[in-house]
């Protein structure tokens, strides 16, 4: 496998993950909302909290951490951008 | 002069320190308004103020980022630093929808309206992993310009700018239906003309300088936005003594609420009671549990399809991908979704807060402010309630004829929880009239990020890459700029015409986006095998098969009885599955891209290395 190949690999592999999060957050949770409201965070019921603070929250902690990883993912193989700064 | 200026690596270096002292000068100018009110100013000329003040300066920003070159106009020279541009998306991103009626709709709707939340924010995580990063590498300017470029030729091109402009469309009347609104409230004049000002307002930011105009515009319009979004919910969290931090100390209230709930009893009032009344249109009763997830297989597919909708059409839109165009490399694109999702959360985990305060201060009988359970001829007497019945805002039914309030007996229009919320818990002025300005700001911010993305696409894609490829920059800039009047004033003569809700619009914005580009856009990065065929008939399909299960299902259409619950707010799911079925298939009937193709779509994978498309193109 070339370099470019094995980069896409990995690349694919955390876009599986990063994806797979999401969908336990913003899907998988909410199918069962009855029974989640049973339990509570802060003292909310947890699947109202869930759907107004708390999914919100993870996805945004997500997209950090999924940026930092492939930033990380780029340079391992010297696909980095170089000479721009941010 | 200005354009040196602007250009300069200073500029760039300077913009924390400029955008600094613009926020203290803000701040200093809401001060002022709190003294004038003391000193006796009245409200209207401090609700004018805010507004003029506020546009005036966006005005200026705009003026000032007026360019004469092409990647200025359409990507703002790609020099965005990462958090600034964040704050400029979330500023595109948050309408008028998003600032005056997403309160209202989680005060009336309750979890149920919650599913919005989720999918305007989850969005984001297919936009950082599937798309920004690999749009900006492609270099395009428009979101047409990468599916006309990646599947080759002018069809494809064609039904991207067909999709884009119809989602971008629906969605743009909605705003400047917002800014009429709320001109025509604080400068107290009609409707029919506060929607033209408000088009004048929009075009002033965007018209000379294009996406680097809007860009610093938004910026501004983010802070204003935030700033008078929060201050209420901090403010009327602690004066009421409901906690110093709203956010992790509302429990209280919501299971308070729950209780209010089983005592008042939450009653569906008959469509007929309703009619014989003479209830206002758009008004409604709470009758909807506040944190309670309703019963049953049904209620739970309800709010995961729409949540799924509203998060693939946010992938989706064309006003919010192009924004990562204007980032200086791939990584800073990456990075500045993170932050775009970080800025509307700031606003968006306040709203559920905001309709827990607002609620809990009408509904319970032990606080000053509680109306349910109290004599109708007291409630008269308060100032606000009549003001807000005078212009049919508000409204109260006494179905039972006891002459006391109950909850189903008190009606009222989503926006007003937003827009009134300060007055009801006894705020100054000031404060009334800076939620004016943030409202303003909001649906200002979205109008002018759609209009552009149309007629960037008009102007690039259809003008100079289909009509005349030998247009020089000037033209092709007088081009994009004749555009954006025409399209801002069809959009303000549609408003002016008060045909949509606002919310019915923004959400049918996002199943038009999703069905025709969603897959398009994905599997012309991940799937080097989708053909120019496939692309075509995918967005043809998707489109119209879309449209035709809306006007099917449409309560204004032909109002046939929904298919498993996909409703007209959730068509997208039909118009997309149909996209993807009809783009593989088509895409496997047909020949293998060419390598030439396949050797563009590897390029795009990887961030080092020259966009695919040139500088100026």
């Amino acid at each position: 496998m070339s370099n470019k190949e094995r980069h896409w690999e990995k690349t694919k592999g955390l876009m599986m993950l990063t994806l797979a999060i999401w969908f336990v957050f913003s899907i998988v949770i909410f199918m069962f909302g009855e029974s989640l409201n049973n339990g509570s965070f802060l003292g909310y019921p947890l699947a109202y909290y869930m759907c107004a603070q708390g999914s919100i929250v993870i996805f945004v902690v997500l997209i950090f951490w999924f940026a930092n990883r492939q930033e990380k993912i780029d340079e391992e193989f010297g696909f980095a951008e170089r000479g721009e700064d941010e | 002069m200005a354009e040196k200026f602007i250009n300069k690596k200073d500029f760039i270096s300077n913009l924390p320190k400029i955008y600094g002292t613009y926020t203290g000068g803000f701040l200093i100018f809401i001060i002022l308004m709190a003294i004038a009110e003391q000193a006796g100013m009245d409200a209207k000329t401090i609700g004018i103020l805010f507004v003029a003040f506020t546009v005036a300066i966006y005005a200026l920003i705009g003026w000032i980022s007026r360019t004469v070159q092409v990647d200025a106009y359409y990507v703002a020279g790609r020099q965005v630093p990462t958090v600034f541009n964040g704050m400029a998306t979330a500023a595109d991103w948050m309408s008028g929808a998003s600032f005056v009626a997403m309160a209202g709709g989680i005060y009336f709707g309750g979890y149920t309206y919650m599913a919005f939340l989720v999918g305007w924010t989850g969005g984001y995580v297919l936009v950082s992993s599937l798309m920004a990063p690999y749009l900006r590498k492609f270099g395009c300017y428009t979101v047409p310009d990468f599916i006309g470029t990646r599947y080759g030729g002018n069809g494809a091109r064609f039904m991207a700018v067909v999709v884009l402009t119809l989602a971008s469309f629906t969605y743009v009347t909605a705003q400047i239906n917002a800014t009429g609104t709320i001109a025509s409230r604080a400068l107290g004049i009609p409707f029919e003309l506060g929607v033209w000002v408000g088009l004048v307002s929009i075009l002033l930011c965007s018209m000379l300088g294009g996406m680097r105009a809007v860009t610093w515009t938004q910026v501004a319009q983010y802070i204003v936005l935030i700033i008078a979004y929060l201050i209420p919910v901090f403010w009327i969290s602690n004066k009421n003594g409901f906690g110093f931090f709203p956010h992790l100390m509302l429990a209280d209230e919501v299971a308070r609420l729950n209780d209010l709930e089983a005592t008042f009893g939450l009653v569906k009032n008959a469509a007929a009671d309703i009619k014989a009344a003479g209830v206002p249109g758009g008004l409604k009763s709470i009758s909807v549990p506040h944190s309670d997830v309703p019963a049953g297989g049904m209620a739970a597919w309800k709010f995961i399809s729409l949540a799924i909708c509203m998060m693939v059409g946010t992938a989706s839109l064309p006003h919010i991908l192009m924004r990562y165009f204007t980032t200086p490399s791939v990584k800073a694109a990456r990075k500045s979704v993170a932050w775009s999702l970080f800025f509307i959360a700031l606003l968006y985990t306040s709203a559920p807060m905001l309709a827990t305060l607002s609620k809990i201060s009408l509904l319970d009988p032990n606080l000053p402010t509680g109306l349910i359970g109290k004599p109708i001829a007291e409630i008269m007497q308060i100032e606000w309630v009549n003001a807000w019945i005078n212009v049919k805002q508000a409204f109260i039914a006494d179905f039972n004829g006891d002459g006391v309030l109950q909850l189903n007996e008190w009606f009222m229009r989503g926006d007003v929880v937003v827009l009134a919320t300060p007055e009801v818990a006894g705020l100054p002025y000031v404060i009334s009239g800076l939620v004016a300005a943030g409202g303003m700001a909001a649906a200002m911010s979205t109008a002018d990020g759609l209009i552009l993305a149309i007629a960037n696409a008009l102007s690039h894609d259809i003008y100079y890459k289909i009509v005349d490829p030998k247009a020089d920059v000037r033209k092709r800039l007088l081009v994009a700029r004749g555009l954006l009047i025409v399209i801002g004033a069809a959009g303000a003569y549609i408003a002016s015409m008060r045909i949509t809700s606002i919310l019915g619009a923004v959400a049918w914005a996002f199943d038009f986006a999703m069905s025709g580009l969603f897959f398009p856009l994905v599997l012309g990065i991940w799937w080097k095998r989708a053909t120019r065929a496939g692309a075509v008939a995918g967005m043809i399909a998707g489109l119209g098969s879309g449209t035709a299960y809306l006007i099917y299902v449409g309560p204004k259409f032909m109002a046939q009885t929904p298919w498993l619950g996909i409703d007209h707010l959730r068509f997208g799911i039909i118009g997309a599955s149909v996209c993807l079925i009809v783009m593989v298939v088509v895409s496997l009937m047909t020949e293998e891209p060419d390598s030439a193709t396949q050797k563009m779509v590897d390029e795009v994978r990887v961030p080092s290395g020259k966009t695919i498309l040139g500088k100026a193109h």
